[in-house]
């Protein structure tokens, strides 16, 4: 039945669209969806994607940039050359589909174990490090003046939001403590340099092909800080999926980043990288805290929910290997 | 007193029929959750099986490390509490150790398969 609203909206922006067809929705809460769609054509289809918010959902949760800015920025990384879908069609009132955009489908792999493990990725696995590197230096030197709205996150704040999340769930947990402590007693402060950030840069939001990465997804956690911020998340052992000695998503290494990083003028601070992949790991431990909240409290009751809140240990003894190693 | 089956042998033997029945007659999402159910009834047979000697261990080094007595829950506020403000810290005899084996233990029963962990199993 979305089917009926796209194909009338395609008609208005894609040059000889007759309609749509294979409307799939991908994935989706109560608040955001992402469907993947046909557009049909007189020359053939055209792969596309719609995110959004549905009817009667405008506003945006928390921490998240907002659907128009994410359009914004997609396209400004588009136009920069970087691997980005192009953005469509931003959604008007007119096309009763809710408020968000339509962009380019761009075929590939996210799963990250087929990523690490699948033969078709054998070739482009080495190359991954050093091509991310320089793509989100790409990010970090998007024009400042095009870039939408955007909050500003420093390590200080930071720090005192995680602290503030653990200490809502009122569960105590002795290793997350020491890595808050940590993590405080070393806050380098305000970053000299302030940048865009992407925010969740890692697997499941990058598209890789068999030759290279292919996209970038999901800004919605973008915002302005540390550079340092995206390096470390990416380093964070829980988006290694078992291949721990490769710290860069289980496919490369560190040097191999910021060599790639640095091909583009930009320079690499390892200490601070280091720093917010202690607090990228943290976060993710108190993340799959919130998920097991999530479950007790509802709506989403489901078991997939509740067996995230087990994964938090997972973090635990990543903390441990950073912050208190074993000889 | 309960009769037998143990709970750990009737979960079992349900982790073990959906496992070797019923996967391979169920197809994408569904088989997503199915996975994940068989793995929640799996970890429920390992805390049953594994957490009675860990928690009791937890509590004697605790007990050791803070000076006090208290339940698992308590104590675990207690010493949350002096990490926080800074009065106990790696320095402090035992706290590395308590927090290593307090961890390996959650991961025991948690995700045997973690990477990290097969690696700190391998370490001992």
């Amino acid at each position: 039945m979305i089917e009926a609203e796209l194909g009338r909206c395609v008609a208005a922006f894609y040059p000889g669209a007759t309609g749509v067809t294979g409307a799939a929705k991908l994935s989706g809460g109560a608040s955001q969806e992402t469907w993947s769609f046909d557009i049909v054509h007189a020359g053939g289809t055209s792969g596309a994607i719609l995110r959004r918010a549905p009817p009667g959902y405008g506003a945006s949760p928390g921490r998240a940039a907002g659907l128009d800015a994410e359009a914004t920025l997609m396209q400004l990384a588009h136009d920069a050359g970087l691997p980005s879908p192009r953005v469509m069609h931003v959604l008007v009132p007119e096309d009763e589909l809710g408020t968000g955009f339509i962009m380019q489908r761009i075929e590939g792999e996210t799963i990250a174990r087929k990523i690490l493990r699948d033969e078709e990725f054998a070739k482009a696995r080495p190359l991954l490090a050093r091509q991310l590197g320089k793509v989100v230096a790409g990010i970090h030197g998007l024009p400042a003046a095009k870039l939408p709205k955007l909050r500003e996150i420093t390590a200080t704040k930071e720090i005192a939001d995680l602290d503030r999340e653990y200490r809502s769930f009122g569960w105590p947990r002795p290793v997350f403590e020491l890595a808050l402590r940590w993590l405080r007693e070393r806050d380098p402060g305000p970053s000299q340099e302030v940048t865009l950030v992407h925010g969740d840069f890692r697997h499941g939001n990058l598209i890789i092909g068999p030759d290279r990465v292919r996209a970038v997804l999901d800004w919605e956690l973008a915002h302005f800080g540390d550079p340092m911020e995206d390096l470390g998340w990416i380093c964070v052992n829980s988006w290694r999926f078992g291949e721990i000695d490769k710290p860069v998503g289980g496919f490369g290494s560190r040097e191999d980043l910021f060599a790639g990083y640095e091909e583009t003028g930009r320079k690499v601070d390892p200490d601070r990288v280091m720093f917010w992949e202690v607090m990228g790991t943290l976060r993710w431990g108190i993340m799959c805290c919130g998920m097991m909240q999530r479950f007790r409290q509802g709506p989403d009751h489901s078991m997939e929910r509740a067996m995230i809140g087990r994964r938090s240990s997972e973090t635990e003894i990543d903390l441990l290997r950073l912050l208190a190693p074993r000889a | 007193m309960q009769d037998e089956p143990t709970p750990t042998e009737l979960i079992k033997a349900v982790a073990d029929f959906l496992r070797n029945e019923i996967t391979p007659a169920i197809k994408g999402h569904n088989a997503f959750k199915l996975r994940v159910g068989i793995n929640a009834l799996d970890l429920v047979t390992r805390q049953l099986t594994l957490a009675d000697d860990g928690d009791a261990a937890e509590q004697v080094r605790l007990k050791q490390l803070l000076g006090a007595d208290g339940s698992l829950l308590e104590l675990n506020r207690v010493l949350s509490d002096k990490i926080a403000k800074g009065e106990v810290d790696l320095q402090t005899p035992g706290l590395s150790e308590h927090l290593w084996q307090t961890t390996m233990d959650k991961l025991a029963v948690d995700q045997p398969n973690y990477g990290s962990y097969k690696r700190e199993l391998g370490n001992k």
